[in-house]
Formats: structure tokens, C-alpha cells, sequence
């Protein structure tokens, strides 16, 4: 077998990137970001909710957190359930001790099922981000158009009716987008998502079929508890200080290029355990003692970076 | 399939003639910054698929990104302040895409050696006039952009042929990075000419330790300065050559430099540090080691 005189062909081997979604461009030539009260590093709290159906379908793939074994895995069924039950209200506890807002990636699905948890977010003045219908309606390349635009479509005003908020932020289910999913955002009057880790600040991005522009926000994949501690296996001190590390490089570099993003992904079912949720406690009251932090949701901060 | 490509010789690590880096050095040191890039929708190869989801994989192909976009810069920083000059394994079609990386790397005098096209081009498969076209494309190309006349080679994403090294000879190649049965260099057994095998790593390659062994960044770092101690050491018998390959969307988060950088200045302060490229290694191997390895390898006979 021999490779095909097309692989040996390269369309997109151009300036800049080989894709129109974003343009390319250097973090560090960029000019200064101001954050408000002269704040040097922002911190973006994200907590997923989610639901993962006992019938997820493993087609594509399956969303990290999904159903393992035969049908019924009620083992992980009720372990990611824990979360949006016990973990959430642990985690909420230690964000009130900092007072510290927060956004929730939420699937419209846990909005139906639990009024509970929206009624609480809403109190909390929390921002909902919409995170699909559930963790097994992924958005991928190949999948047809018109049911990709229906789910995008069920998630967002679904999430906004149940909510009343205006709902501009968008996460797919784990972080997979379709090449069209940004155009069905944008057409439910979406801002920014989360799926893109290419950079520390917003970049622009340009939806497909002349859809308009939107918002990439730097939602870490990387300072996460399920980075950290799931996939790499790290213990909580070593997550706590992975997040301290992550601020002091951070901070080091705003003098010289202004303000900076500390994006902290949490998942309740992992970080809202009994033994590991002191660990946020401390993680966060060492971060809140640092000067010039600003705690705030995706919607603030892109709004203040957008005022430059 | 063949069980073994015959690419080297047995030779024990014991008694080997003495290698002395210029300046009586016990270790020569190398950084591999690869600076690579991904393509969000390359064509499929029989042998390997270049993303786990389907195209496009948007959250892994930004990832990636993240390198050229944001790492490349904290990595080039730290790598200035303790004077290393990088030896870019370079993803080719990077010298288009992002040119500004290429201009501060030779205004830097850092080498550039041929990492592939792409790093979602594998060279499972090809013919080989498609393996010649990949490394004449690599020798034009950075020619044209940077005057250097590439001397190395890491071969698409560790992807090879049989014949890759045959080739490599034969394109008057300096160096391989592919071969990791040794701690110095070796003459590698091909067809025609001379080339050598260049100690490059998969072990402390921060793309391993972090995504294979799920290292912490402090542990990477501790990894770092075990392996150079014990290559300091072993060194006093024998030059060694201790290379630190790197990736910018691993090491250039924020919350891993600080151990990378602790580590680079715990090498640089050590007296007899040789800190180099791969090619003036290769270039005063060639000079003053090979003939004599080759004639021990040769004299030796594998004991």
C-alpha cells in the first residue's frame, strides 16, 4: 500500500493559519489589556453541569465523564449525579466564603430536570454558559446540519427561557464542535465559546458561510480538575499548586503586557468530593489574598476586554 | 517487515574511546525546541489517524496552536536568559504559515533541522520518491528562509520507512534524531556516506513526561536535573550528550515554566557544560570521534 499523490499535496500551506475560523497572531504583540480597579489578573471560575444519559450513545466518541460499562452503568450514572446534588453545594459554600461569582457550563438538560440548580445560579447571580442539550447530543464534524442547528438552538432557549438570562456564552459538550457549530451559535445570538484553547486572552473568531464574528474565551483545558486530577492523577496539593504556579506566570507577565486571564475549570462530581474540596478552599484563599484579582464571570470580562 | 534494520552495531557502554567536548566539557547540551504545526483537516494515512475526533478536532487542533500563538514566546524568553540557542525540529510548512517565529529564531543563530512537512504528514507508506520530495522540500525550503543548509532530521511525527535513513545519508545529512539506543552519538550503517545518530529524547521530551507519564511540572523539572546528574557524572569517563526536546504548547503554559527554568539554570551554572547545538555536535563529532568509534565499533565486534 502506497500513500495517495494527495498526501503529498498542501491546499492550505499559506500565511497565517490553514483554516478561516481565526487569524493568526502572537499573544505577546498585542497591545495591553485593562482590567477594571487597575486588576492585573482576572479569574474565570467555570463549573460543568452535566447530564449523562444511561442510553449516551458512544457515537462519534464518547464525552469524557460518560457511561462505561453495559447498559445500565448506574455506577457512573449516579456518581456524575453526586454532583449536581452534594459536589455543586460544597463547591457554592467555598465560592460564598471569597465571594467569588462564577459561570456554570450547563446542558439545557439539567436546566429541565433540576429548576432547582437555575434557581440557585440566578441567586447567586451566576452566568449560565450553554453547554448543549447533554453529554451524549455531541456537535461534530460529519453530523447532519439541520439536527447540529436544532440542538444548538433547544440548548440556548431552553437555558434562557428557564433562566431569564441572555445567555452569550456557549461550551459544546466536551469542547467538540462540527465545522458549523460556530455558524448555529452565532445564529442563536451567542457571543463567545469555549471550545478553542489556542491562547490565554479572547481572539475573534469568524463563523462559516459569512455568519459573523464571534468571541473565543480561554477556557482551560489545562487548569482543570479533570486535567489534573482525572487524566494526569495528580493529588490536591499538587492540583493547588498547579493553580498557583499557573497565577504567579501569569502575574509575571502583566507588568509588560497587561492584564491576564486565570481560567479554573471545575467539574462538581470531581472537585466536590468530600475529601478534596478543602483543597479548593485553600487553592482559592490563597489566590483572593494576591493582589489585584478580579473575580468575575466570562460575560464581565469579555465585556471589559472588549473595552480595552 | 524485517526484525531488526541492521542501523548500528552492538556497542557496550564500557571502554569506549574517550569523547571530550571542545573545552574539556563532560556533557554536551542541546535544547530541541519542535516547532511544529498540526493542520485542522490533513489528509488520512493508512497507518495513523492525525486526530482522535472527528475533523474537525477544534479543542486538540487549538491545543496545538497554543504553541505558536502563546508558548513559543515563554519558552524563547527562558531559553535567551540562560543563553541556550535552540535546534528547532522544524515542522516545514511553518517557515509559510508563521514566519515571525522563523525570523526571531535566526535572528537568534538557532538551527533549524527538518521535522517533516507537517506534523499530521506521516511517512508510513510512501514511495520513495515521496520520502525524497518530503527531505528535498525540507532542504529548499528552509534554505530559501534561513540560509542554513539543514544538517538533522526527526523524522513527521516519528514516522518512518526502511530506506529513511539510506536517504538521509544520501541528502548529506549530518545527523539523525530518530535512534534512541544510546546516550552519545553513533555511526548509523547506511548505504552510502556517513551518518550518526543524535542522542535526542523520549524520555525527559516534555510531551512524554506530560502526556505519557502525567508528570507534575516540578517533577519534570526534578527529572531534568537527575538525568543531567547522572550524565555529569557518567561524562568524566566519556562525554555524553544530554538533549531536551520540547514542545510549546506543553512547556509554555504558565504554570510549567517556572520548573523549566529552574532546571535550564541548574545545567547552564555547572562548569564543563558544553551548551550547543545538534550540529556543531555532529559537525566536531565527525571531526574528532568518528573515525575512532567506528574503528572500536568495528574492532569490537559487539563485546
Amino acid at each position: 500500500m502506497t500513500v495517495a499523490k494527495e498526501y503529498l499535496e498542501y491546499p492550505m500551506r499559506r500565511y497565517g493559519m490553514d483554516q478561516d475560523f481565526y487569524e493568526w497572531s502572537i499573544l505577546f504583540k498585542r497591545k495591553k489589556v485593562k482590567w477594571p480597579n487597575d486588576a492585573r489578573v482576572a479569574l474565570w471560575i467555570t463549573i460543568d453541569l452535566e447530564f449523562f444519559g444511561l442510553d449516551q450513545p458512544a457515537k462519534p466518541f464518547k464525552a469524557p465523564g460518560g457511561m462505561v460499562t453495559s447498559y445500565p452503568d448506574l455506577r457512573h450514572f449516579t456518581t456524575r449525579d453526586y454532583g449536581n446534588r452534594v459536589g455543586i453545594q460544597r463547591i457554592w459554600r467555598v465560592l460564598d466564603k471569597y465571594k467569588i461569582k462564577s459561570s456554570v457550563a450547563m446542558n439545557s438538560k439539567v436546566a429541565e430536570r433540576y429548576p432547582y440548580l437555575v434557581k440557585k445560579i440566578n441567586e447567586r447571580g451566576d452566568e449560565i454558559i450553554a453547554m448543549g442539550v447533554d453529554q451524549g447530543k455531541l456537535h461534530y464534524g460529519g453530523m447532519d446540519d439541520a439536527v447540529e442547528a436544532a440542538q444548538v438552538a433547544e440548548s440556548v432557549s431552553v437555558l434562557r427561557k428557564l433562566s431569564g438570562q441572555p445567555v452569550t456564552g456557549w461550551m459544546s459538550p466536551a469542547k467538540s464542535e462540527s465545522w458549523k457549530t460556530l455558524k448555529h451559535a452565532k445564529a442563536n445570538g451567542i457571543e463567545y465559546v469555549c471550545d478553542w484553547v489556542a491562547d490565554d486572552m479572547p481572539f475573534e473568531l469568524t463563523a462559516p458561510d459569512g455568519a459573523g464574528k464571534l468571541w473565543a474565551m480561554p477556557h482551560s483545558s489545562e487548569i482543570s480538575d479533570r486535567k489534573i486530577i482525572i487524566d494526569n492523577k495528580h493529588n490536591e496539593d499538587e492540583f493547588v499548586e498547579q493553580i498557583k504556579d499557573q497565577f504567579t506566570g501569569l502575574y509575571k507577565e502583566t507588568a509588560k503586557h497587561g492584564g491576564r486571564i486565570l481560567s479554573l475549570s471545575l467539574t462538581p462530581y470531581i472537585m466536590g468530593l468530600h475529601y478534596r474540596i478543602k483543597y479548593l478552599d485553600i487553592a482559592l484563599g490563597w489566590l483572593m489574598k494576591q493582589k489585584n484579582v478580579w473575580p468575575a464571570s466570562g460575560a464581565e470580562i469579555l465585556k471589559a476586554f472588549k473595552a480595552g | 517487515m524485517k526484525p531488526d534494520l541492521e542501523l548500528y552495531d552492538y556497542w557496550p557502554y564500557e571502554n569506549r574511546p574517550k569523547i571530550t567536548w571542545p573545552g574539556g566539557a563532560r556533557v554536551a547540551f542541546w535544547v530541541a525546541p519542535n516547532i511544529e504545526f498540526y493542520e485542522i483537516n490533513p489528509p488520512i494515512n493508512p497507518k495513523r489517524s492525525p486526530w482522535p475526533r472527528p475533523h474537525p478536532d477544534v479543542n486538540l487542533y487549538s491545543n496545538r496552536d497554543y504553541g505558536n500563538r502563546v508558548g513559543h514566546w515563554r519558552m524563547m524568553e527562558v531559553m535567551d536568559k540562560y543563553g541556550v540557542r535552540g535546534s528547532i525540529s522544524l515542522s516545514v510548512a511553518l517557515i509559510e504559515h508563521h514566519p515571525e517565529i522563523i525570523k526571531e529564531c535566526v535572528d537568534r543563530n538557532w538551527e533549524f533541522f527538518s521535522h517533516g512537512i507537517y506534523n499530521t504528514r506521516y511517512s508510513y507508506d510512501m514511495d520513495e520518491a515521496q520520502e525524497r520530495a518530503i527531505m528535498e522540500d525540507s532542504i529548499e525550503t528552509v534554505m530559501k528562509a534561513t540560509g542554513q543548509r539543514i544538517s538533522g532530521y526527526l523524522a513527521p511525527a516519528l514516522t518512518h520507512t526502511e530506506r529513511t535513513m539510506d536517504l538521509l545519508a544520501e541528502y548529506q545529512f549530518l545527523y539523525t534524531c530518530d535512534l534512541f539506543q544510546d546516550d552519545q552519538p553513533q555511526p548509523v550503517k547506511v548505504k552510502k556516506g556517513r551518518l550518526i545518530s543524535m542522542p535526542y529524547s523520549l524520555e525527559i521530551n516534555d510531551i512524554i513526561v506530560y502526556n505519557s507519564y502525567l508528570a507534575t511540572p516540578r517533577r519534570y523539572g526534578q527529572m531534568i536535573k537527575d538525568q543531567f546528574d547522572q550524565l555529569y557524572e557518567e561524562g568524566k569517563e566519556s562525554g555524553t550528550v544530554m538533549c531536551i526536546p520540547l514542545h510549546a504548547y506543553a512547556v509554555g503554559h504558565p504554570h510549567r515554566m517556572a520548573a523549566f527554568e529552574e532546571a535550564l539554570d541548574y545545567i547552564t551554572s555547572k562548569e564543563g557544560v558544553w551548551v550547543t547545538t545538534a550540529r556543531e555536535i555532529a559537525e566536531y563529532y565527525y571531526e574528532n570521534c568518528y573515525d575512532t568509534c567506528a574503528a572500536d565499533i568495528a574492532a569490537r565486534k559487539g563485546g
